[in-house]
C-alpha cells in the first residue's frame, strides 16, 4: 500500500532523508518511530505531495508520487502534527467544505459530518468557531478532516501528542478500529502508544530506516528480559547497580531515581541471583518485578547502536 | 468543479473576516465624499476670513469635471492601497499558518487555490466599487448634473482593471514570500515599482495608470482612447497570475 525506495531529501547540507526504504502492506497499522529530527515528518510530507524528494521513488495507494496529485488526495488522508484551520469557520462548515471537495453528495455529507464530529467528540462544539479551539480539539478535528473521504491510506503525524490522557485513549482506540477500514501509518515518539496500536514497527534514525518488522517479531528478536526494582535508599540502590554491572549474566542497568531496571541474558539465573545480591547489600526494596520487555528498550538499543556507529 | 467550492470558501472568508465590509465602507466613503469635496472645497476657501483681495475671483466655480477628477484621484490612491493591503497576506499567511497545506492535501490543485483567491478579491472589489460608483453618481446628480451612465460605468470598469493589476501583482508577491512580513515588503515594492514606471512620460502611456486618465475623460464625454494601456493591463494580470502559479506549483508548503 505504501512503497518507498531510496528516498533522499536534502535541505542544503542537511540530509533529512538519506536513502529511506519503507514498505507498508495493506491493512497494517504501521508505527513510524524515531527521535526528533529523524525524518518522520519529512517522509509524511513527501508521501502527501506537500514536499518533493531530492531523489528516490515512492508510491501510495497505487499512485506514484509526482504523477497524479488529485487521485493521491482522494485515496490518502493526512493529519499533520499541528493541524491548521480557518479560525472563522465552525468544524461542521470545515468538514462540509472538505466533503464537497471530495464530491460527497449533500445528504451523505451531512450524515458523515455528524458521524465524524461524534467520533472525535466534537459534537457539542460543532457550532463554535474553530478559532477558540484548544490544541487537543484541533488535533481531533484534524483527524476527522483526514477521515472525511474514507481514505485507503491514513497518514498520521504524532496524532495524539496534544491530547490529554482520556483523549489519547479515545483516539488510539479509534486508530485501532480504523485498521479494519484502511492502512494506517502513524509517526510517534510516544513508544507506548505505538506498542499499543501498531502491528508493524519501523524505526528511523538520521533519515534511514534502522529496522522494520512486525512488532511481535521485533520484540522477540531484540527485546531482552528485564527486571525492575524500586529501593527506598538511593545510595544503596546505586551500590547494588554497580555490583550488578559486574555480573556476567547482566547486560545493562538503568537507574532513574530509586528505580533500577536491569536487563539480563539468563532469566533463570537472574531470578535466583538478583534478589540474593540485593539481600547481600542490604537494599530495602519497596517493589520488585520481572517486566515485559518494551518497545522503548528496543528503540533505545537500536537508535543508540546507530549513534555509536 | 472544485474551483467553485474553493471560491465559495474564499467569499465566505471575505465576508466573515469583514474584508468585504472594510473595502466597501472605504470605497463608498470616497465615492460619496468626492462630489461633496468638489462642490464645497471652493465654498470653504471663500469662507476663509481676511482672504486677500483678488483671490476670490481666482477660485473657480466647481464643475462636473471637478467631481469626476476628485473621484478618480481618491480611487487611484485609496483603492490601490486597499488592493495591496487586502491581497498581500492571502497566500503567504496560509503558507505560514499551515492552512494551505491542509487544503492542498485534499482535491484542490494549486492553480485552483490561487485562482479562487484572485477571483474572491475581484468579486470584493467589484461589489465595493459598484456601490461606491452608485454613491458618487447619485451625489454628483444632486450637487452638479447627471453623469452619462454608460461612460461612467466604463470609467469604473477601467479602474477595476487597474485594481486587478495590483491584486494580481501582490498575489504573486504573496506567493513568492514565505511569511506575511516578507509579503508586505514585496507588495509595497511592487506598488512603488508599478506606480514609478507608470509615471515615466512615454512608457506610462502603455501602463495601467493611464487607464485612470482615459476613464475620467470618457466619463466627461471625450478624450483619447488608451487601448494599448488596457491590453497591457490585461496582459499583466495574466502574466502575474501565471507566474504565481509557476512559482507555487514548485513550492513546498
Amino acid at each position: 500500500m505504501i512503497r518507498v525506495e531510496a528516498l533522499h531529501k536534502h535541505y542544503g547540507a542537511v540530509r533529512a532523508l538519506d536513502g529511506l526504504d519503507l514498505t507498508v502492506d495493506a491493512g497494517a497499522v504501521f508505527g513510524f518511530l524515531g527521535p526528533n529530527g529523524a525524518g518522520k515528518t519529512t517522509t509524511l510530507r513527501i508521501l502527501t505531495g506537500l514536499a518533493r524528494p531530492t531523489s528516490g521513488r515512492a508510491a501510495v495507494a497505487g499512485v506514484d508520487l509526482g504523477t497524479d496529485g488529485r487521485t493521491l488526495s482522494r485515496r490518502v488522508g493526512y493529519l499533520p502534527e499541528q493541524p491548521a484551520f480557518y479560525s472563522w469557520m465552525t468544524p461542521g462548515e470545515f468538514l462540509d467544505t472538505l466533503g464537497r471537495l471530495h464530491g460527497i453528495s449533500s445528504s451523505e455529507r451531512a450524515s458523515r459530518v455528524r458521524e465524524l464530529l461524534s467520533l472525535v467528540s466534537l459534537s457539542e462544539a460543532s457550532k463554535r468557531r474553530i478559532g477558540g479551539f484548544s490544541r487537543g480539539m484541533r488535533q481531533r478535528l484534524g483527524l476527522a478532516a483526514a477521515l472525511i473521504h474514507r481514505p485507503e491510506v491514513l497518514l498520521l503525524d504524532e496524532p495524539v501528542s496534544a491530547l490529554d490522557p482520556s483523549g489519547r485513549k479515545e483516539v488510539l482506540e479509534l486508530i485501532e478500529r480504523l485498521s479494519a477500514e484502511c492502512t494506517v501509518l502513524m509517526s510517534s515518539h510516544i513508544l507506548a502508544d505505538v506498542e499499543r496500536v501498531c502491528n508493524v514497527v519501523g524505526i528511523i534514525n538520521n533519515g534511514r530506516m534502522v529496522i522494520q518488522a512486525p512488532r511481535q517479531e521485533l520484540m522477540e528478536r531484540y527485546a531482552q528480559p528485564a527486571f525492575e526494582a524500586e529501593g527506598e535508599d538511593p545510595a544503596s540502590v546505586q551500590r547494588w547497580a554497580e555490583i550488578l554491572q559486574r555480573q556476567p549474566w547482566v547486560t545493562g542497568t538503568n537507574l532513574v531515581g530509586c528505580v533500577l531496571r536491569v536487563t539480563v541474558k539468563d532469566v533463570r539465573l537472574a531470578r535466583r541471583e538478583l534478589l540474593a545480591t540485593a539481600v547481600a547489600q542490604a537494599v530495602a526494596l519497596s517493589r520488585y518485578e520481572e517486566v515485559r520487555p518494551s518497545l522503548e528498550d528496543i528503540f533505545l538499543k537500536l537508535v543508540g547502536k546507530e549513534a555509536t556507529q | 468543479m472544485n474551483f467553485w467550492i474553493v471560491l465559495r470558501k474564499e467569499l465566505l472568508e471575505q465576508w466573515r473576516t469583514y474584508r468585504l465590509l472594510i473595502v466597501a465602507a472605504v470605497l463608498i466613503a470616497f465615492g460619496l465624499s468626492s462630489p461633496l469635496l468638489a462642490k464645497f472645497t471652493p465654498e470653504l476657501l471663500k469662507s476663509i476670513p481676511d482672504i486677500p483681495p483678488g483671490l476670490l475671483e481666482l477660485i473657480p466655480e466647481p464643475t462636473l469635471a471637478d467631481a469626476v477628477g476628485q473621484y478618480v484621484e481618491n480611487m487611484s490612491q485609496f483603492g490601490i492601497l486597499l488592493a495591496v493591503l487586502m491581497s498581500m497576506g492571502s497566500v503567504a499567511q496560509e503558507k505560514e499558518r499551515g492552512t494551505a497545506a491542509m487544503m492542498l492535501t485534499h482535491p484542490v490543485t494549486r492553480s485552483t487555490f490561487l485562482l479562487a483567491k484572485f477571483s474572491a478579491l475581484a468579486v470584493t472589489f467589484t461589489i465595493s466599487l459598484s456601490l461606491a460608483a452608485l454613491g458618487c453618481w447619485y451625489y454628483t446628480l444632486l450637487l452638479f448634473d447627471a453623469l452619462p451612465w454608460g461612460s461612467f460605468l466604463a470609467l469604473n470598469g477601467l479602474m477595476l482593471v487597474v485594481f486587478l493589476v495590483y491584486i494580481s501583482a501582490v498575489l504573486l508577491c504573496s506567493t513568492l514570500a514565505n511569511s506575511q512580513g516578507g509579503a508586505a515588503g514585496l507588495a509595497f515594492g511592487a506598488l512603488v515599482l508599478i506606480a514609478g514606471v507608470g509615471s515615466l512620460p512615454r512608457i506610462g502611456e502603455y501602463l495601467p495608470g493611464r487607464l485612470f486618465r482615459w476613464g475620467a475623460e470618457l466619463a466627461l464625454g471625450g478624450g483619447e482612447a488608451a487601448w494599448p494601456a488596457f491590453w497591457v493591463s490585461l496582459g499583466l494580470i495574466a502574466a502575474f497570475l501565471v507566474t504565481a502559479w509557476l512559482v507555487f506549483r514548485r513550492q513546498e508548503v
